[in-house]
């Protein structure tokens, strides 16, 4: 088992008082498995993801990756995991501008101490994977969506993360485009990878090993039960 | 075991890591940004640097215009005077033979002083009691041509006709002070002639003798004893003031260029001359009030520089703000994805230096290699001194130093206040 949270819970104050987002969730996701998670807008699923990714903490409740409780952790030890364990691919590409496909992948491989030479290879090897070896000097404003949403997988998958969490990655895409992305991740998994994605489209959700419905803050569907 | 693993690889993660993808960022974000907008900062930046530089060199450099004057056209680099108890200088030609053989002495020259008075447009019919002429107090001196000008370079201050010959008889140099003219304002302590040419003849009366001489030329150097003064040839003066013994007033030294004035002093002083006169150098001789006025200007400068300054900090602090807090979102990614805030932080430090270090270099170069030679070669005409810009290498790199840290701080907090916002609030933009 790769991740595995009890009993999360996550709350917010809000002008009608407190909101639960996550009330009380359970989740254990194995090595190389491919989950989606879904539901409607609202529902909780990219307040699991955050959880999960280590971006958010939960008000109550633990989560262990490798059987390290993360909630522990400090921020600068959550930062580091996030580094050089995790990979993140958000909605609307989230790549940098100043930078070029190669630069936006390079920056965590540089980060976690590589040298230069070394991360632009491992960069380039990246881009290639997902299709975009002939675009590598481009800026993100010369490049489509589909483009930066696959510059923002490579720089995911750069630095052979243990899982890579997804938000909604085909959000702002086209469904041609969508099928490209959502092919590229097949092939992550098929290597192996350990994915977790959160998508509202319950066909895109379908590709996964495994479907986790949200409802509420609460699971109410798990394809694995 | 695990967890400690990770706090170790977490400690071990060097700071080097986040200097390096700092730098990484800061360069591209550089060679990336609008050119126009670069240049409008580094443009702010070089005129802070002058404003730091040049409005306090300028300020300073009116009272060193002063100082320097003084020192050229009357001190000289040693200056021996008589001592308050006498009305000379005794021993005056062993004084002089003596300072003539010291190895850093360039050139000597010796004047006589005796008060006297001055008066022109006496030919005239006085038909009404203002149209009495005035007889002005002055100083009378008498001066080697050659010698005067091999220390003063006194003729290059003549602003109408001709320096003296050694021969001439009865003609005489006229300070512009003397002339009310040339002085541009009235007062009832300084007693004008309210006409005086060149050629014209005025009364001099010195030493109990009374002399109609020549205007032959009009003096301005901007030093007030000397634009006081009267010059005669030394001769002539002898002559009219009975100074037979050759004992002179003033002996001023004129040093090479590595010779040393105090020791120059103080070997006058262990050969025993200070029995007979008081031996200064130039800065010991100098007017105090130059002196308190330069601190002054010191003083004055600086704070209008540190407001300068202020603005320049607040230009930078803005458009870092502005710059981190539009790309919060990409911020909030980079934590997302392991950068760290340290990393962030210095590449806006980094962009902040170099718009600091490019302004300053540019501004540098403004000051030695185009305003310094500028204004040497044209010095602001001020009615006391010829305003130069002084910028002394180390008084240049103390204001290179606090421009450059103050940009860093300015560069640095509004970094900060981005980058510690919460990072999910950040990538969501909430």
């Amino acid at each position: 088992m790769i991740i595995s949270a009890k009993k999360i819970v996550k709350k917010f104050k809000s002008g009608l008082g407190e909101l639960y987002a996550l009330k009380g969730v359970d989740v254990e996701v194995q090595k190389g498995e491919f989950l989606a998670i879904t539901g409607r807008s609202g529902s909780g699923k990219s307040t699991l993801l955050y959880q999960l990714g280590l971006l958010d903490r939960p008000t109550s409740g633990d989560i262990f990756v490798e059987d390290i409780n993360v909630s522990t952790l400090s921020d600068i030890e959550r930062t580091n995991m996030r580094l050089t364990e995790l990979g993140y691919i958000f909605q609307d590409y989230a790549i940098l501008p100043s930078l070029t496909a190669t630069e936006n992948v390079t920056l965590p491989l540089l980060m976690m101490g590589m040298d230069v030479k070394s991360a632009k290879i491992k960069a380039e090897t990246a881009l290639n994977k997902v299709g975009l070896g002939s675009r590598l000097n481009n800026l993100p404003s010369q490049l489509s969506g589909g483009e930066q949403q696959r510059v923002a997988i490579a720089r995911a998958i750069g630095h052979d993360p243990k899982i890579i969490f997804a938000d909604e990655p085909t959000a702002n895409l086209d469904h041609e485009t969508s099928q490209l992305i959502l092919k590229a991740f097949m092939e992550l998994h098929k290597e192996g990878q350990t994915i977790v994605m959160v998508t509202h489209e319950e066909e895109y959700a379908a590709i996964a090993d495994r479907v986790i419905g949200l409802s509420d803050g609460e699971i109410i569907k798990d394809s694995n039960r | 075991m695990k967890a400690e693993k990770l706090n170790h690889k977490n400690n071990s993660r060097n700071f080097f890591n986040s200097l390096r993808v700092g730098a990484f960022l800061a360069t591209r974000d550089i060679k990336r940004a609008n050119k126009w907008t670069t240049i409008l900062i580094i443009f702010i930046m070089t005129l802070t640097f002058l404003n730091l530089v040049v409005v306090s060199g300028i300020l300073v450099g009116l009272i060193e215009g002063a100082v320097s004057a003084v020192g050229d056209r009357y001190l000289g680099d040693v200056f021996i005077s008589n001592l308050r108890e006498k009305t000379y200088i005794e021993q005056s030609q062993n004084i002089i033979s003596a300072a003539k053989n010291f190895p850093g002495v360039e050139s000597v020259t010796a004047r006589y002083i005796e008060g006297g008075t001055v008066e022109s447009n006496y030919k005239i019919n006085k038909r009404r009691p203002d149209d009495l002429d005035k007889n002005v107090p002055t100083s009378i001196a008498g001066i080697d041509p050659v010698a005067e000008d091999r220390v003063t370079h006194i003729s290059e201050a003549l602003i109408e006709g001709e320096y003296l010959n050694e021969d001439d008889y009865d003609q005489v140099i006229i300070g512009a002070m003397l002339i009310k003219k040339y002085l541009g304002f009235e007062s009832p302590s300084f007693t004008t002639l309210d006409q005086a040419e060149i050629g014209d003849k005025i009364k001099v009366v010195v030493g109990g003798n009374t002399r109609e001489v020549k205007i032959k030329g009009i003096l301005k150097s901007k030093v007030d004893e000397v634009d006081r003064r009267v010059f005669f040839v030394d001769k002539q003066l002898r002559g009219l003031i009975g100074r037979y013994d050759y004992n002179v007033d003033e002996i001023v030294l004129r040093l090479k260029p590595d010779a040393d004035p105090i020791a120059i002093k103080n070997a006058l002083i262990k050969s025993g001359f200070s029995k007979y006169a008081r031996i200064q150098t130039r800065e010991d001789a100098e007017p105090k009030f130059l002196k308190d006025i330069k601190q002054t200007f010191a003083l004055l400068g600086s704070v209008i520089s540190s407001i300068g300054l202020i603005a320049a900090a607040i230009t930078i602090f803005i458009i870092i703000f502005v710059n981190a807090i539009t790309r919060r979102r990409f911020i909030g990614i980079m934590k997302g994805i392991g950068v760290t805030s340290t990393a962030v932080e210095f590449s806006y430090v980094l962009q902040s230096v170099f718009y600091a270090a490019f302004g300053t270099i540019i501004g540098i170069v403004l000051v030695y290699a185009v305003l310094i030679p500028y204004f040497n070669n044209n010095p602001i005409d001020f009615p006391f001194s010829d305003g130069i810009l002084v910028a002394t290498l180390s008084g240049t790199f103390i204001r290179a130093i606090i421009l450059f840290v103050s940009t860093v701080i300015a560069g640095y907090i509004p970094a900060r206040i981005v980058v510690k916002q919460n990072t999910l609030d950040a990538i969501l933009g909430r």
